[in-house]
């Protein structure tokens, strides 16, 4: 009786512990009493960090509290916005163009924030586009995307954008190698293995942000998925993690998964801009474009450019070197101490960590297992740390804390698994809900992470939030990683699917000399009114353009007469407030572009194109005041060849009646 | 006695946790710069609404205690500050007794005094919400008059200008 007891108690041990040990089914299992108070942020009291989130298909990014996951903006970067005009404005139209001309969407991966000394400085974030090969640069003073840089030669920029420790270059690799731009593209698909080249691209990124495209790498063809910069002792050097290794170009799910290891590239690019001082790099001519925001007259200029500097790695034989990791690896990651490099293999069973020193030793001694196409392969042991065993299944991405520990998404087994980067040893494992991508640790890329939380950004939303049909938002979790023991303590929904993402304390953010409104003296926009004074209309040939002020609560001028059927009407707008958070809105009937939302001391115009005879009212988009609704005024549109005078008025009717 | 003991250790453990939360560096809501003048922040609005019973309805809230005009119009001040009324003030501002979305200058300058018209059209915020004057004006206008961050050149200009308009020579 006794032992049949102890049996069963046993017995119901060990059954929950496998429970335990399974992905709990409940949303709330994995979630301890006190996590709503880690999370609660009080109404009217700040975030400790901001969180930069990649939006994925969205083509933005948006902007998180943490630790209360609270959405502060989404800032358009490769997609049209017509909540803010971006792309539909004429001014912020060229930032969208590229050498394919106007394009309104991207797929923004990863995001990557500026760094000094290794330490994340708030200045900027970099984000990539993938699908037309791009890098955006955002200002956070301004939380606006200040620059964007296309890429020749690339074709889906996933391996990007990633950052040396003093912002030096972003970094970028092709996931899908292709004949380079400057070679005849038009040959058969299936000599993928002759005709396909990798490059990678530095773009090197000045004092004031701006980027410049100063060299690529041509390497064997290859897909590079992830990258990071090296720090510390290995500062100078980038990694790049390969897939496909197997040159296959079609059924990759089955024909690029054939090889037990793929690669980690190594590649030292101190020594690669000595041979771009030395004269070793091609010019190539190709063909990509370079848009800039300008604070001062709030408008983008969009330039082409035809050369790029090419140096190929196989020809330079100590500039890239391959290190075999197994199998597929995605992420490629970098401890705060630069000593050792993590691969993530999307379908091993172990996590490789390879030792900066080791690999300096190996090659230094030419422990080499052969070349593939070219480029010396070091020998998988000569250049190891040592394997977590057994850390779950489909290891993704790993950031750092600042204790020596490591924390690796897990996609297949849909958990994050904690462990120490000496000893790798398994030390702590939560469930994700679920399929988690990228993890952001604040700082966790860096020399100095700050630790204390970890975002895990999911696929798979199914379970957790009420039913919105076949589609739900994307959700990301944020867990306490304070102590020991990792807690789940929020989840929250997410924009678009997010990818790569990065954080950093508040006070580094709005403390950095953040705008609060533009100042309407320094506003150098050439169709700025500053003051309702300037306001006024002016007809050149069939281009009309109105000057027009706002200010709580009405438009100057609000009754406009003398257009006609064939005009074009630029409306420019400057919002005379210099108060912050009071934007005004623009909007006129029959706009078949979008809405303006004009900021304080800003000016922005709209393109408006009137389709027929008639009057159209035009109004304040954004509630601005308790006369908010008044806030509107009328276009008279007459017929081409009409004789109604050209007249603009705000308080007076014209002709008086 | 026992229940005045317990009283005392609850009241401990209250203090306690006060003080914690106090010297935990958590709350972020506090800038940790000055805040720049010309920028007001948030926190200086509400911590002033504490002590509503101290405002002075005839100085107004703000930096200004003393503003010191001269018997003469100073003539450049006003076209400077004519300049900047320009850009800032005069889409809602009249030069008459008439209102526009803000009630007209005329006489303002004899209506107010000095330390309260530079207050309030460098921090309007506080004063919106305690002035009983500008609360009536409110009234009237239904709509705040925006903070246009006038710089403290450009507001003792507009003053000079607004003392122009009222006929000072
Ligand atoms: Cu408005």
């Amino acid at each position: 009786m006794k032992n049949k007891f102890i049996q069963s108690i046993f017995v119901i041990a060990v059954g929950s512990m496998l429970f335990t040990s399974c992905k709990p089914k409940d949303s709330g299992d994995a979630v301890s009493g006190d996590a709503a108070q880690k999370a609660y942020v009080a109404p009217g009291k700040y975030d400790e960090f901001y969180n930069f989130v990649s939006g994925g298909f969205s083509g933005q990014l948006s902007v998180y509290g943490l630790p209360s996951g609270r959405l502060f903006r989404v800032i358009p970067v490769f997609s049209v916005d017509p909540e803010k005009g971006w792309g539909y404005s004429e001014e912020t139209k060229p930032m969208l163009n590229t050498s394919h001309g106007f394009v309104p969407w991207d797929d923004l991966h990863h995001t990557e924030m500026s760094q000094t000394n290794g330490e994340v400085d708030g200045r900027w974030v970099f984000a990539n586009a993938n699908n037309t090969p791009r890098i955006a640069r955002v200002d956070l003073k301004t939380f606006k995307t200040a620059e964007i840089i296309e890429l020749p030669n690339v074709g889906g920029n996933h391996s990007s954008p990633f950052i040396t420790e003093n912002t030096e270059y972003v970094v970028a690799g092709t996931r899908f190698s292709v004949p380079g731009d400057y070679v005849d593209g038009d040959v058969p698909i299936n000599t993928y293995k002759q005709n396909f080249k990798g490059h990678i691209s530095f773009v090197k990124v000045g004092k004031e942000g701006e980027m410049d495209l100063a060299f690529q790498i041509v390497t064997p063809g290859v897909n590079f998925d992830l990258s990071h910069a090296g720090k510390g002792k290995s500062h100078g050097w980038m990694f790049f993690s390969c897939y496909n290794t197997e040159q296959a170009n079609t059924l990759l799910e089955v024909n690029a998964s054939q090889k037990d290891k793929d690669f980690i590239m190594a590649v030292n690019w101190k020594k690669a801009e000595e041979y771009v001082k030395a004269g070793k790099a091609k010019k190539q001519s190709v063909k990509y474009v370079h848009n800039k925001w300008d604070e001062k007259t709030h408008t983008a200029t969009s330039e082409t450019k035809n050369e790029v500097l090419v140096l190929d790695a196989t020809a330079l034989k100590d500039i890239c070197y391959m290190i075999p990791c197994p199998k597929s690896p995605h992420g490629c990651d970098v401890d705060p101490t630069g000593e050792y490099i993590v691969g993530s293999g999307k379908l091993a069973a172990l996590i490789p960590v390879f030792s900066f020193d080791k690999l300096q030793s190996a090659i230094t001694n030419k422990q080499f297992d052969g070349d593939y196409s070219g480029i010396s392969v070091v020998k998988y042991e000569a250049a190891l740390h040592g394997e977590v065993k057994k850390p779950g299944l489909g290891p993704l991405h790993t950031e750092f804390d600042a204790k020596g520990n490591a924390y690796t998404s897990m996609f297949v087994s849909s958990e994050v698994v904690k462990w120490d980067i000496k000893s790798l040893k398994v030390l702590d494992r939560v469930p994700t809900y679920y399929s988690v991508g990228h993890l952001c640790v604040p700082g966790g890329d860096s020399k100095k992470p700050f630790g204390k939380y970890m975002i895990a950004y999911n696929k798979i939303t199914k379970d957790r939030y009420l039913p919105t049909g076949p589609e739900l938002a994307q959700s990301a979790q944020i867990y306490d990683i304070s102590g020991d023991k990792m807690r789940l303590i929020l989840d929250f929904p997410t924009i678009g699917e997010p990818h790569y993402a990065q954080a950093a304390p508040a006070d580094l953010i709005r403390n950095n000399g953040q705008y609060k409104f533009y100042k309407i003296a320094e506003n150098n926009h050439p169709f700025a009114a500053k003051g309702e004074k300037e306001a006024k209309v002016v007809r050149q040939g069939n281009k009309v353009h109105v000057y027009m002020t706002s200010i709580r609560s009405h438009f100057a001028p609000d009754n406009i007469e003398g257009i006609k059927m064939g005009d074009e009407v630029y409306f420019h707008i400057t919002n005379l407030e210099q108060d912050w958070d009071v934007p005004h809105g623009f909007s006129i009937k029959g706009a078949n572009n979008a809405e303006l939302l004009i900021m304080p001391g800003e000016t922005t115009t709209l393109k408006w194109v009137p389709d027929r005879v008639g009057i159209f009212p035009m109004y304040c988009t954004d509630f601005c005041s308790a006369l908010h609704q008044e806030m509107s005024g009328y276009v008279r549109v007459s017929p081409a060849g009409s004789s109604v005078p050209l007249t603009w008025s705000v308080g007076t009717n014209q002709p008086k009646i | 006695m026992k229940r005045l003991s317990s009283i005392f250790a609850l009241t401990i453990l209250l203090f306690v946790s006060c003080g914690k939360k106090e010297s935990s560096g958590d709350d972020f809501s506090k800038p940790t710069t000055e805040t720049p003048s010309s920028e007001p922040s948030s926190t200086e609005t509400s911590s002033a609404a504490t002590d509503a019973e101290k405002y002075d309805p005839h100085r107004g809230e703000g930096k200004y205690d003393k503003v010191d005009l001269g018997a003469k119009l100073d003539q450049a001040m006003a076209t400077e500050g004519e300049k900047a009324a320009g850009v800032k003030c005069t889409s809602c501002h009249k030069l008459t007794d008439e209102k526009l979305v803000g009630p007209g200058w005329k006489d303002v300058t004899t209506r107010r005094k000095p330390e309260w018209i530079m207050n309030f059209i460098t921090n309007p915020d506080p004063m919106i919400d305690k002035d009983p004057a500008v609360q009536a004006q409110l009234e009237i206008c239904l709509v705040r008059m925006p903070n246009q961050g006038l710089s403290d050149a450009e507001a003792r200009n507009i003053l000079e200008y607004m003392r122009k308009n009222d006929g000072v020579k």
